[in-house]
């Protein structure tokens, strides 16, 4: 049987490769970084479990890996490999050569994902379940980057080490920022542990009145652009505000669908991200890429698309999550 | 209720707006609310460990970056963008309506990255966009930043509003974690495809806008052809706002 642990694995051997190679080119801090991020991936399974019979070290050992993260992305600045001119002239070269096929890899990652995740409770090994069905999406799109990796490399006839250097190549590419998701969802499970949830709820409470689902959605709704405002990013806001008031009042209080609930409120909180000068790399700098004389020229350019998505989202989630 | 655990959203706010990384301010984020809520330094680095570890699976989408680089290594971006320019010979609307549909399809296949303002905006869009718009007159200078502008947002609206639809998108698998972490499963799938309704509002709401900025230059143009030219507002907006 696959399980979710065996893709961990193969993500957890792709980041050492990582850290190896930028370790061969003396960048310490990239290899640091790679190699510390390479531990719950190679022993996440060993950690919880040790967690769950009572054995501390390792999940504390962990937490100390987490700061360690923090303050080597701190450190480390975004660097993108240099681009040598006769690299792009090979690359127009190679597209015109290998044409549409360069899409069929890239197609195929969702398309194969979606195909394993209906066909897996059909798929059996020896009496048992090929795929865990508990994980099944996410396991598919594990083998899936691994069947679209091997159209590619047929397709572009190129050996297996290149797609590791390219790979590692968009990965000092990303930096820090491929670990913001994950650290944010880290921040979400500690404001729920350590009662911030609770202590927002208890705000919005009082200020609005609870009894009304109407009222929770729209508080919510709000809370999620304001906060995607203030920090130019929907991710960080949707754990303040779902365990604040989504979770909560409206989730728990109201019986509101936690997935309709979710997708619409983080869509609800991009609504923001048009609006913000926070969010510089999609609103400032194409302004200036643009020469536009107006900073916030691209923000003009779309917040009434932004305000009307708003109030469509919220009449969308007043029409779905409560049946 | 103890309050204190609120210094950590404050730290995230501040954090954030100050621009520090990211990435630190959302650690001691972490650990200032831990602190404040009257944990001990050893269960606080558990429960950081813990969550961190639980919510991997985050980074999972990092098993697609070999066949991606690959791609990209034998010309990927360039096939994109010789597509691209397959629409060169459209109106303003229709190109960009165009490329909105083309974007919003392409990031829900994950392909998110394959376009962006300096990959594709810059160098084609903006330029097809301000030869569109003057096929039949030119445009004067408010009107063509106007119109670099609606590109610009044309891809913001196109790549935010077709991501969440990929299922291995961060935010699915964000939301997806969170709501694991408080007990409730969801399979990525059931939250992905609730995001489908809102991709197809902000396409018909953003269309219809470009279509409404496309009669306005228009209307202007044939306004000035006839000697009665709007007074251009614009010069009050570019004193104040820069600087």
């Amino acid at each position: 049987m696959i399980r979710v642990e065996h893709i961990y694995w193969l993500v957890g051997a792709f980041l050492l490769v990582a850290a190896f190679m930028d370790a061969r080119v003396k960048r310490w801090t990239a290899a640091a970084f790679w190699t510390v991020l390479s531990m719950p991936f190679l022993f996440g399974d060993a950690i919880l479990a040790a967690a769950q019979s009572g054995v501390h070290w390792p999940a504390q050992a962990m937490g100390a890996g987490l700061i360690a993260l923090g303050v080597l992305a701190a450190r480390g600045k975004l660097r993108t490999h240099e681009e040598a001119p006769e690299r792009e002239a090979r690359r127009r070269a190679s597209a015109a050569k290998l044409g549409n096929r360069l899409f069929v890899p890239a197609l195929a990652i969702p398309l194969v994902t979606v195909a394993l995740v209906l066909a897996a409770p059909h798929l059996h090994w020896n009496g048992a379940p090929l795929i865990e069905t508990t994980q099944a999406t996410l396991i598919s799109l594990g083998v899936a980057c691994i069947v679209a990796l091997a159209i590619g490399l047929r397709i572009t006839r190129a050996p297996f080490s290149e797609s590791l250097r390219e790979g590692r190549r968009l990965l000092d590419a990303l930096g820090w920022a491929a670990l913001l998701p994950m650290v944010l969802a880290t921040l979400g499970s500690v404001f729920a542990a350590t009662g911030v949830g609770d202590a927002i709820a208890a705000i919005v409470g009082a200020t609005i009145p609870a009894e009304s689902r109407v009222a929770c959605l729209v508080a919510f709704a709000l809370g999620m652009v304001v906060f995607t405002v203030i920090m130019g990013n929907a991710f960080a806001a949707f754990p303040v505000m779902m365990a604040g008031v989504g979770l909560p009042l409206l989730v728990l209080k109201h019986d509101a669908n936690p997935a309709v609930l979710g997708a619409i409120g983080m869509l609800t909180g991009y609504c923001g991200t048009l609006l913000t000068p926070m969010a510089a790399n999609f609103n400032i700098v194409p302004a200036v890429l643009l020469e536009l004389p107006d900073q916030y020229g691209v923000i003009r350019a779309q917040w009434p698309t932004a305000l009307i998505l708003l109030a469509v989202n919220v009449l969308l989630m007043w029409l779905l999550v409560f049946r | 209720m103890n309050a204190w655990p609120l210094l950590g959203v404050a730290v995230v706010v501040v954090g954030f707006a100050l621009r520090r990384n990211p990435v630190l301010v959302v650690v001691v984020a972490g650990v200032v609310s831990g602190v404040a809520s009257g944990m001990g330094i050893g269960d606080l680095l558990a429960l950081l460990g813990t969550s961190f570890a639980s919510n991997r699976v985050l980074l999972l989408f990092t098993l697609t970056l070999p066949v991606i680089g690959l791609l990209e290594h034998h010309g990927l971006r360039e096939r994109a963008r010789a597509w691209i320019e397959g629409f060169r010979r459209l109106s303003l609307a229709r190109l960009l309506v165009s490329y909105l549909a083309f974007r919003q399809v392409l990031s829900m296949f994950g392909l998110y990255d394959i376009a962006g303002h300096a990959q594709t905006v810059r160098p084609l869009l903006a330029p097809m966009s301000e030869s569109a718009a003057e096929q039949d007159a030119a445009l004067d200078e408010p009107a063509r930043m106007q119109v670099r502008a609606l590109a610009a947002a044309t891809d913001n609206v196109g790549r935010f509003f077709g991501e969440d639809v990929f299922l291995a998108f961060a935010g699915v698998l964000l939301i997806q974690r969170f709501f694991e972490s408080q007990g409730i499963h969801l399979e990525p799938f059931a939250i992905a495809r609730w995001a489908v309704p809102t991709a197809i509002a902000a396409f018909v709401i953003h269309a219809l806008r470009i279509v409404w900025v496309e009669r306005g230059l228009q209307r202007r143009r044939s306004h000035e052809k006839c000697g009665q030219g709007w007074p251009l507002l614009d010069s009050r907006d570019q004193g104040g706002s820069q600087e």
